[in-house]
């Protein structure tokens, strides 16, 4: 009789005992972790969001940073550079990834909250069409043809490949597109549409540009657009449209990208670190050096198209201004 | 005094010995914190309904501020995220019901009949086998049904659907209803095999003692007196086909399509919100509040769904002593 409630009594205990064990056990892992006793020494997390097309070369970034900083915790996400800047300008994020320049609202509000940051350019890219690899047609398009399919008032009426020129075979449009939060669909609508925002509804937005592959790739009269690197890892199953901006055909490419050629839609992209958090936060701060510091060869190991050597001497003075605005705080 | 002492103490003795168990003799504590924590367990459920209905609704009351009821329910074109920005949730909700009715069409025939074959006609031994094999089904991840669909069943459909290398096109309501139904087999075939198998076992035999044969066994005697089971695990099948994400955002599209065409792309409710919470929208918009307004309509077509399931349920109950 005397056992019910001895056990009673010390199974809770032992479970409250074990937690509060397990508790501290945690607590003490925090705190050697902490101490550091790796390779460099520093230790953290860094908060990365922002653009689908930036976030690989981010991603990237990451695993070669973490090869001399294991205990550096990156993490990366894609909500687009609206929903980027959004996180960002609230505090939420160390870093934020630009398919843009961040826009004047958006300054406002990072002001708002009395967060400053520096603009870093870090590759370059070719906001590039896509088709399917059976379309032998449409390889070539101009900004005007371009413009037919993707205006606001295209919507509901261009909806086959002969609607856009008479040429072009009898075909039904599948469109796939950024979403709306998405660098990559300002730029675009700004570029081939002349107005930023502006576009046709009646297509696939996401920024799950994965979703895009697998739509382009499957329908003979689809065309869909993202940033190169996308194309890049999946050019065996899509062909990559020629633009002609009045000067002939040409194909988005590094090349082209460099000497200027591939019009209008090349454009830089953007890093942008938090002079307030990377001096709260030693993690972040070495992540942008590093980031800057080794830009090329991320860009390379990406796949993204690496910047020239003027805008490389820009990214230069861009570190040296971050740093001494870090020191500053 | 020794002898009242004694005999006290010879009661107590005898209380203990053969009473004591059923008499409290100290507070039992340890039942009390039995009873709350269980409590606490029935509660939750009660109060995580309570908490999505009040989260629920209150951004779709605000966004209803914004836009006028009769845009949102009489509007054909919905594109909530663009600059001029339309919504009309008819395309989403054509989706969600096309998709649901191509998904019922193939889970309501298949799983009654697994259900008749493993409740009527199935030896011991084949029913063994089977019943585990039907519940892997569903124990299969969504993701897995959504790749299923895009990677095989879409091919498969475009090779026999005549119309050319393009029909379907890629993403489709046809093959993400298919494979949805495919999911929804093992619930309405288990829980209609549980009703039919509480059917008792002397109706039968007083119909085979009538000369019937086992079809007519089946579907005139043990189907109509399980109706109400099978109604419920119909209804509960067509609630988790309108509520599935995962298959319609791989295999669907994300395009809002107000066409009946199971062929074209079609978006629904679900994949219309899984895909606009994942793209990071503002707080407090009106695009944001179009997340809790779609949902708030989802949760009232799937209570109607649950309350129409309840009345039916209730008309056919078959009560055997």
């Amino acid at each position: 009789m005397k056992r019910t409630p001895l056990r009673r009594v010390i199974a809770p205990a032992a479970t409250v005992a074990a937690l509060a064990l397990t508790l501290t056990a945690c607590g003490g892992n925090n705190e050697t972790d902490g101490g550091g006793d790796t390779a460099s020494g520093l230790t953290g997390s860094v908060l990365i969001d922002g653009s689908s097309t930036v976030g690989p070369m981010a991603e990237v970034a990451s695993e070669l940073f973490n090869e001399s900083n294991p205990d550096v915790k990156v993490t990366v996400g894609e909500s687009g550079t609206g929903g980027g800047f959004e996180k960002f300008c609230a505090g939420e994020t160390d870093i934020s990834t630009a398919s843009r320049p961040i826009e004047e609202d958006e300054v406002a509000i990072c002001e708002e909250n009395g967060i400053n940051f520096q603009e870093m350019v870090v590759a370059n890219d070719a906001l590039t069409l896509v088709i399917n690899t059976e379309n032998d047609w449409a390889t070539c398009l101009t900004v005007e043809q371009l413009k037919t399919i993707w205006e606001p008032k295209a919507e509901g009426k261009i909806t086959n490949w002969n609607q856009v020129d008479p040429s072009f075979p009898d075909e039904e449009l599948t469109l796939f597109g950024a979403g709306t939060d998405s660098g990559t669909f300002d730029y675009f609508t700004d570029a081939i549409n002349g107005e930023e925002g502006a576009s046709r509804t009646d297509y696939s937005p996401t920024e799950n540009d994965n979703n895009t592959v697998t739509g382009v790739e499957g329908s003979v009269g689809g065309l869909g657009y993202f940033g190169y690197s996308y194309f890049e890892q999946n050019s065996d199953s899509l062909t990559a449209v020629q633009v002609d901006n009045g000067d002939g055909c040409v194909a988005p490419s590094p090349e082209t990208v460099a000497d200027g050629t591939y019009q209008p839609l090349s454009r830089e992209l953007y890093l942008y670190p938090s002079i307030e958090k990377a001096a709260d936060n030693a993690a972040a701060k070495a992540f942008t050096e590093y980031f800057a510091e080794n830009d090329s060869t991320i860009a390379e190991t990406a796949q993204f198209i690496a910047l020239n050597d003027e805008q490389k001497s820009l990214l230069d003075s861009e570190l040296a201004d971050f740093q001494s605005a870090v020191d500053a705080v | 005094m020794s002898l009242t002492s004694s005999t006290t103490v010879d009661k107590h003795a005898v209380a203990a010995g053969a009473e004591g168990f059923l008499r409290q003799q100290r507070a039992r504590h340890g039942e009390k914190v039995v009873f709350v924590v269980l409590l606490l367990a029935a509660l939750v459920s009660v109060a995580t309904t309570v908490g999505i209905v009040i989260s629920l609704f209150v951004p779709a009351f605000q966004f209803f501020q914004e836009v006028p009821l009769t845009d949102f329910l009489v509007g054909t074109t919905w594109s909530p995220t663009f600059a001029n920005p339309e919504f009309g949730v008819r395309p989403l909700v054509v989706g969600t019901i096309l998709i649901t009715i191509i998904a019922s069409i193939v889970a309501l025939p298949l799983g009654l009949g697994s259900a008749v074959y493993l409740s009527e006609y199935a030896g011991d031994r084949a029913r063994r086998a089977l019943k585990p094999a039907l519940e892997i089904l569903a124990g299969i991840p969504t993701v897995i049904y959504g790749f299923f669909a895009l990677t095989l069943v879409t091919p498969l459909l475009r090779w026999f659907i005549p119309g050319g290398a393009e029909v379907p096109a890629i993403y489709n309501a046809l093959s993400a209803g298919l494979v949805m139904g495919v999911m929804i087999i093992p619930t309405i075939a288990s829980l209609s095999e549980d009703a039919m198998s509480a059917v008792p076992s002397g109706l039968r035999q007083g119909a085979f003692a009538l000369g019937s044969n086992r079809r007519q066994v089946s579907t005139r005697v043990v189907v109509p007196a399980a109706l109400s089971g099978i109604t419920a695990a119909f209804v509960l099948g067509i609630s988790r086909a309108i509520g599935e994400t995962m298959i319609v955002v791989m295999a669907a599209g994300l395009q809002p399509n107000n066409s009946w065409n199971p062929l074209e792309i079609h978006q629904t409710m679900t994949a219309f919100i899984a895909s606009t919470a994942a793209g990071d929208i503002a707080t407090g918009t009106t695009v944001y509040k179009t997340i809790f307004a779609v949902g708030a309509l989802l949760f009232v077509m799937t209570f109607v769904m649950n309350m129409i399931s309840i009345r039916l349920v209730r008309k056919y109950r078959e009560v055997y002593e």
